[in-house]
């Protein structure tokens, strides 16, 4: 476990060095959460009462949102790994005794907390500020507080087991580009990034329950502002790990398969 | 100890001829063939050999090592190290082994090396004393403390190549698999680099398993050498008598004046090769006319002024080799 550890530590750390781009990344997230949240505030002006949340439930959640980005952000894929794969220096990482789908999670869980990190403070701080319609507000009980915590834990972890399918995927293709441009666009719009899940239609919400993208951002945002409550905590965090367990068992077993017949091309 | 039996490994190519049409028909129908890049390929390594692996390109070299290294599955065969089959056994094999491929990088691009030394003590969970034993020996031995601590990214080619091989070592594997270890080096670097392999194989047993184009790597470091072409072993034997072999043939270069007419009629054991404007090459064979008696009879009949004599060198052996084989 601890050559584990040390792997995550030393990406971790090399995470934390970039400050001018958690800056960028700061200043950037304010601005488009403010954006979305105006345009919320357009709509709610004319018919507000007919949503399912409350505005400020709303801002909360796009705060939660922007602050925590880099945990589920879709579009961000760890090129280290493709490069690897297709230029066939994987073959290194295959010398070494350790197991390649606990060493890629481990690197992309390292890179997205490390982001992560540096960046949810002064969002959430600069949020909590604003006038209140618009700000964050604390989390609606200490249940939800807590199990908040569990939840976008779990979320967090299937996200990357998740983004683990995909760089599987580049062993049987010799470009992923296709697949990954798919699988950002099925994940932006399945998972709450774009609008949250309460806006969709009810016969679409009902898919989306059965499709383990909800589980992702949606279900901790959901548990924190309130929209999730009671027992219905507990189901959701329970298909999260039912899900989790799902999506990593079959990366694993892909990856076996990939590297069984892994060709290491030129030289 | 390495046993391989029997090992066959074939990868499929897809293929097509140029053109539009061609690209178009191979979206529906495409066309494979299969190359046979091992074809029973057997061979035993015991404790402590230095082996020399050598072949043309595309003979099978790499795909052999790999096979030894865990990477690649064999379609059919059996592999023992060190009691292991290595693709089923992966994480324990490679453990004991270390791997240095020539034209790959295993260092981490925009850290200083130490950094990379330090992630692999951690992978491979040496102990702090080992790890501070070797590496003191492998940066004095390989002259690499100067640059240990610069990132990998900002070494030259012969410097990063001496910290890849410190990076395999670092773990003491008794087993070392050198991928083309001297691609692209200079000379100085090339015979650093040799020297340290030498070193490493006599006093740590290291078994060491080389591959390479260069024949002065295997002239200088191996006794033993195994010839591969087109996935099958051709040879496996002892440089020396191979040597012994092939040394009945010498070649001399011979710059003359005059118009050279004299060497249209030569004795017995003796074979023009080349003859144009004042310089010649003639084969001699020295089972039949020793290189005395042959350099007598030109110097006889024509006005020498240079002279040169080329013994079977390893690199002219193997191009013997290779056409004696037609590989």
């Amino acid at each position: 476990m601890k050559k584990y550890l040390s792997l995550f530590r030393i990406r971790f750390i090399h995470g934390l060095q970039y400050r001018a781009a958690a800056w960028a990344g700061v200043s950037t997230q304010f601005a488009w959460g403010s954006m979305t949240i105006l345009m919320f505030w357009a709509f709610y002006q004319n018919s507000g009462n007919r949503f399912p949340m409350t505005f400020h439930q709303l801002s909360t959640y796009i705060w939660l949102q922007q602050a925590f980005l880099s945990l589920f952000m879709s579009w961000y894929f760890d090129n280290d790994i493709f490069e690897s794969i297709i230029r066939g220096h994987v073959a290194y990482e295959l010398c070494r005794p350790v197991d390649i789908y606990t060493m890629w999670f481990l690197k992309n869980m390292s890179v997205r907390l490390s982001r992560a990190v540096l960046r949810c403070m002064p969002i959430l701080i600069a949020a909590v500020f604003l006038p209140k319609p618009f700000s964050v507000s604390p989390p609606a009980d200490l249940t939800g507080a807590l199990m908040f915590f569990v939840s976008i834990s779990l979320g967090f972890l299937l996200m990357v087991a998740f983004s683990m399918l995909i760089y599987i995927t580049a062993f049987t293709t010799i470009s992923p580009l296709g697949i990954r441009i798919l699988a950002v666009s099925t994940l932006e719009f399945f998972t709450g990034a774009i609008i949250p899940l309460p806006f969709f239609p009810e016969g679409l919400q009902k898919i989306m329950a059965i499709l383990p993208f909800a589980y992702m951002q949606s279900t901790p945002f959901l548990i924190y502002i309130g929209s999730i409550m009671g027992p219905d905590i507990l189901i959701g965090v329970l298909l999260q790990m039912i899900w989790l367990l799902m999506l990593i068992l079959t990366g694993r077993t892909l990856m076996k398969k990939a590297l069984k017949k892994v060709v290491i091309q030129g030289g | 100890m390495i046993e391989l039996k029997d090992i066959c490994k074939t990868f499929r190519v897809s293929k097509r001829n140029a053109g539009l049409k061609e690209a178009f028909k191979s979206f529906f129908r495409r066309e494979y063939t299969c190359i046979q890049a091992l074809d029973n390929v057997s061979f035993t390594i015991n404790e402590g050999e230095m082996v020399g692996y050598i072949g043309p390109n595309g003979a099978g070299k790499s795909s052999t090592i790999k096979i030894m290294s865990g990477i690649l599955t064999p379609d059919s065969g059996r592999c023992i190290i060190n009691g292991r089959t290595p693709w089923k056994d992966r994480i324990a094999h490679v453990k004991e082994i270390g791997v240095v491929f020539g034209q790959r990088s295993q260092l981490w691009w925009d850290v200083p090396v130490i950094d990379s030394f330090e992630l692999i003590k951690d992978i491979y969970r040496i102990d702090g004393s080992t790890y501070n034993k070797n590496l003191n020996e492998l940066t004095e031995l390989l002259d690499i403390g100067e640059i240990i601590r610069t990132p990998a990214r900002q070494l030259s080619l012969g410097q990063r190549m001496r910290c890849e091989i410190a990076a395999s070592l670092l773990h003491s594997p008794r087993i070392l698999f050198l991928d083309e270890p001297t691609i692209g080096l200079d000379a100085v670097s090339k015979t650093a680099v040799r020297q340290f392999i030498k070193t490493i194989n006599k006093e740590r047993k290291t078994t060491v398993i080389l591959t390479t184009h260069d024949m002065q790597d295997i002239e200088a470091l191996t006794e033993r050498i195994i010839l591969i072409g087109k996935g099958k072993i051709l040879l496996d034997g002892i440089l020396d008598q191979l040597k012994k072999r092939n040394s009945t043939h010498k070649k001399l270069s011979v710059d003359y004046l005059g118009d050279g007419s004299s060497l249209s009629v030569l004795p017995d054991g003796m074979h023009l090769l080349d003859n144009l404007d004042g310089h010649a090459k003639i084969a001699v064979d020295t089972s039949i006319l020793p290189v005395s008696n042959a350099i007598a009879c030109l110097s006889k009949n024509m006005e020498i002024t240079d002279i040169s004599i080329t013994g079977s060198t390893v690199e002219e052996m193997v191009v013997t080799l290779y056409e004696e084989f037609q590989i």
